[in-house]
């Protein structure tokens, strides 16, 4: 799937693909002298840009519907794949990338609910990058899938800034947490462009402000679509799944 | 944090337009939203260059105030966060346009 690379699935490598090369070579400056200056203007984040967008044809081409799930570590977002898989068994048909830094641990919970898994750790990486999920995608038959779901790295700050080529950014917060997450991450709420508001069903346990915190991340974001939800007792769940029939049937 | 891989691909990217020169300065545009600590790319800086042709070079960091354009009323203004309102109308819907900038801008070789 590497198009860029030509470089087969399993294969790990950290070559440089020659981009950003978009600075003119006149005809006599190509040996510049001491001091000289050369304009470069090259995103840092270009490569990864250059894959996230390899990856958005290939998905677009198999009329694949792509989510990536971001969220603080342990804010639910592996057991609303569990339920949300497992709801929508036989309807839609789904697949997922779980990343995490250490263990295959999510992968392992994922596959018992018989959907097609592909782990990528990353190590001491902080998110996923485009590259790594251009891989994983190779080990699914994509003919046979309409949704994919990929798991990020438990982290509210990196992961805003890498595009891996998805449709939507997802973001998982538990009412756990504090309601004001929205206005201290708020890079991560404004790249989303849907909030699951998670763990509805400990809100009587808990100081949180449901409304407060939909000021927050509208505040952030005015375009945000919030749902909440509890994964655990299946409390707005059907809302979230009717957003994702649409979506997935939108792709087709 | 992953300014460490950024400043990996900062590297990279001098070597891939400094002709083999010695790097002598290196430019650098950091947008004030771009959630990018400046003071930690320097640091890791040091580490990435060592032993390349950028070593010892010198980091120029140019930071990019935001700025943002309200959806509602057009008006332009500076923006401190994602979620100032406009100052006109007192919208919260706006679209940034710049200050998330995170590029390589030019290098003097030697
Ligand atoms: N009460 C309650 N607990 C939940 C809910 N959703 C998840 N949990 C619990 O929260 C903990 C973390 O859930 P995970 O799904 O593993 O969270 P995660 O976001 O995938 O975590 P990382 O992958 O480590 O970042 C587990 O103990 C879950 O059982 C919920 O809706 N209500
Ligand atoms: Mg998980
Ligand atoms: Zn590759
Ligand atoms: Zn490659
Ligand atoms: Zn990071
Ligand atoms: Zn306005």
């Amino acid at each position: 799937m590497c198009t860029t690379c030509g470089c087969g699935p399993d294969e790990h490598h950290d070559h440089d693909h020659g981009e950003g090369h978009h600075h003119h070579h006149h005809e006599g400056e190509s040996r510049p002298e001491a001091g000289t200056r050369i304009a470069v203007e090259t995103d840092l984040l270009a490569k990864n840009r250059h894959f996230a967008e390899g990856n958005r044809q290939l998905f677009a081409a198999r009329e694949l519907f792509v989510l990536n799930l971001v969220s603080s570590p342990g804010s639910g977002k592996t057991t609303i794949l569990e339920r949300t898989l497992r709801d929508l068994a036989g309807e839609i048909r789904s697949a997922v990338i779980e990343g995490d830094q250490q263990t295959d641990n999510d992968a392992r919970r994922i596959a018992a609910a018989g959907v097609p898994v592909q782990q990528i750790n990353t190590g001491a990486g902080c998110h996923l990058d485009a590259h790594m999920v251009g891989h994983a995608v190779d080990h699914f038959d994509l003919t046979n899938l309409d949704l994919l779901f990929i798991e990020n790295v438990g982290n509210l700050v990196c992961p805003a800034s890498f595009d891996l080529g998805e449709h939507h950014k997802v973001v998982v917060l538990s009412v756990t947490e504090g309601e004001d997450k929205p206005l201290k991450y708020p890079q991560m709420f404004h790249a989303a462009d849907v909030m699951l508001l998670n763990k509805v069903d400990l809100l009587p346990h808990v100081d949180f402000d449901v409304a407060k915190c939909r000021e927050m991340a509208r505040r952030v974001n005015p375009a945000i679509t919030i749902f909440e939800v509890s994964s655990r007792s299946g409390e707005g769940m059907a809302a979230w799944y009717g957003w994702l029939r649409k979506n997935v049937k939108g792709e087709k | 944090m992953h300014e460490l891989s950024l400043t990996q691909s900062i590297v990279d990217i001098c070597l891939q337009h400094g002709e083999g020169k010695r790097v002598t300065v290196v430019v650098l545009e950091i947008g004030d939203l771009s959630g990018v600590v400046p003071d930690a790319v320097e640091f890791c800086f040091d580490a990435c260059s060592r032993g390349t042709l950028l070593e010892g070079a010198r980091l120029v960091i140019e930071r990019i105030p935001a700025r943002g354009v309200c959806h509602d009323c057009r008006a332009e203004f500076s923006l401190g966060t994602y979620f100032d309102p406009c100052p006109s109308c007192g919208g919260f819907s706006h679209a940034v346009i710049s200050g998330e900038e995170l590029r390589v801008k030019e290098l003097e070789v030697e």
